[in-house]
């Protein structure tokens, strides 16, 4: 993992800890639907507070693919590295 | 292992649906009466949940055309327009709506569905953006994925939230198209059009409005929420169906965009199912008339829509954050919606229950559709059956001195939906 990743996935899991109600274990393994019991309603409204605060467009074909908060790191980080 | 073992949890979500009383997702009439009342299990039922806003299904003059026009014509045209060739009545249908919305060209598809799923997919391609607002109803969300560009969503109703994210994709290159409903169909609130066609203005994107549930129902016209608003040179494309306002079925695209016909060789929802029976035209050209020639149909909806949604909003029920014929009350959770749903069935009142994710926000939706031809006595029973079934099951407090029935939850409050709106996120249909 690169630093720019480990740092994106830092903030990520920074900005879930505050989205979320019950602390919970988050690291890059944890599956975002499966591990936080985030109902999509959710998720959507998560990845459009991410593309906020990176200044970025996550396409929704690109949020089809993540599962695990690993996942949705490269996603962005590689969408930062775009801008 | 079956094919169907990954819908197990669906299977499991349906049954504790169905295990309560009637499925609302199955429902079978055994006929109906008029375009506000079916009969169900016997009992005559008040249609309450059906999008038949100007209430044209039983219209003499629309049945009229439809049954000459299925003896002169045939029951259906078997195979597609590029295939079978078209019938006189698909270019009247599409002469007729193109005049009436004051645009060069019309496209008629199989249905609204499909209609979006044509448009959206063919319209913008690889390397385009689709720009959809969140709350978007599933033929949007479906056009998007069967297409090649981009999607991205802006918040629901949020013009700024559009322009914030346009800005984002200033230097690529690819064409942008933005999506919005005239009226959204699970809440009744209203595109702010105007704002929208500002940003689109200025960031030099394209403009499409879904005008499925504003068709007959806004503009001084009829023609829709872009009328009303004032945009209608600002809206690129717009969309609709004849299932709601013109109580048939298909849908259409209208637009003043050059060379707009190529689209009838590329669009594959339109190239590749059956093209419409005349028989659906006949009426859906009749009723198009119909609606100009009633305006008063209109302004009588609207009077329908102030009595019940002021008439639940007045009990205290969280309907949406505007009054239009879309009245929908949210409640606490799904086991709640459901009962809610089937004492207001055995009641004799027939509505939509929706249920997340097909909500925008996590609460069910106790989803009402008003109708011109509902009478103020079957909107007031209506309000009456609410109000009883909402005591009982402690969604509104008791009355007081009345032996009202002991609270099978706690009694929820209701706080105007457009603060639940806010709490939570539009959502994926
Ligand atoms: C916003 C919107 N667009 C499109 C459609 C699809 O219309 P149709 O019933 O003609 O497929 C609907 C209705 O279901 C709708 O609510």
């Amino acid at each position: 993992m690169t630093e720019t990743v480990r740092d994106t996935q830092a903030q990520i899991i920074e900005s879930l800890r505050k989205l979320l109600k019950k602390p919970a274990t988050l690291g890059p393994t944890t599956n975002i639907v499966k591990d936080l019991q985030l109902d999509s309603l959710a998720v959507m409204d998560f990845i459009m507070s991410l593309e906020d605060q990176f200044e970025i467009v996550i396409p929704l074909d690109r949020v089809a693919e993540v599962e695990t908060l690993g996942d949705l790191a490269l996603v962005v980080d590689e969408l930062r590295g775009r801008k | 292992m079956s094919i169907l073992s990954k819908f197990a949890p669906l299977r499991q979500t349906y049954d504790q649906l169905r295990s309560v009383g009637q499925n609302p997702f199955e429902m079978v009439f055994e006929g109906m009466l008029s375009s506000t009342e079916g009969m169900y299990r016997g009992r005559k039922t008040i249609l309450l949940g059906t999008n038949n806003y100007l209430g044209l299904t039983f219209d003499e003059a629309c049945i009229e055309e439809s049954v000459a026009a299925v003896r002169a014509h045939g029951t259906g045209t078997t195979g597609s327009r590029i295939a079978n060739g078209s019938y006189g009545t698909h270019r009247t249908l599409e002469k007729s709506l193109a005049k009436f919305f004051n645009r060069e060209h019309c496209m008629v598809f199989s249905t609204g569905y499909q209609a979006n799923l044509g448009m959206l997919s063919t319209l913008a391609g690889k390397g385009d953006y689709l720009l959809l607002d969140s709350d978007s109803h599933a033929s949007i969300y479906d056009g998007a994925r069967l297409g090649h560009a981009e999607v991205v969503r802006f918040r629901h109703n949020d013009p700024d939230d559009l322009h914030k994210r346009l800005k984002r994709l200033a230097n690529e290159p690819g064409q942008k198209l933005v999506v919005v409903e005239g009226i959204y169909s699970m809440l009744g609130d209203v595109a702010p059009l105007r704002e929208f066609a500002e940003v689109k203005r200025e960031m030099g994107a394209w403009l499409m409005v879904d005008e499925a549930h504003s068709l007959g129902v806004l503009g001084d016209n009829g023609r829709g929420l872009a009328e009303e608003a004032g945009v209608e040179a600002d809206c690129d494309f717009i969309v609709g169906t004849f299932s709601k306002s013109l109580g048939s079925v298909g849908g259409f695209c209208v637009s003043n965009v050059e060379d707009f016909d190529i689209l009838r060789v590329a669009c594959r929802p339109y190239m590749f199912t059956a093209s419409l029976p005349p028989s659906v035209m006949a009426s859906t050209i009749m009723a198009l008339r119909r609606m100009q020639e009633e305006p008063q149909r209109r302004k009588r909806l609207h009077e329908n829509a102030e009595r019940l949604y002021y008439g639940l909003r007045n009990l205290g029920f969280a309907v949406g954050p505007q009054c239009s014929p879309i009245v929908s009350v949210a409640v606490a959770d799904a086991p709640l919606a459901v009962e809610f749903w089937n004492r207001l069935l055995e009641g004799g009142l027939y509505l939509n229950l929706a249920l997340p994710p097909a909500t925008p926000t996590p609460a069910p939706l106790l989803r009402s559709s008003i109708s011109a031809v509902h009478t103020p006595a079957q909107i007031d029973r209506a309000v009456q059956l609410f109000e009883a079934v909402g005591r009982q099951l402690g969604v509104l407090p008791p009355l007081v001195n009345t032996t009202a029935r002991k609270r099978v939850s706690t009694p929820i409050s209701a706080p105007p939906l457009a603060e639940v709106a806010m709490l939570a996120s539009g959502g994926i249909r």
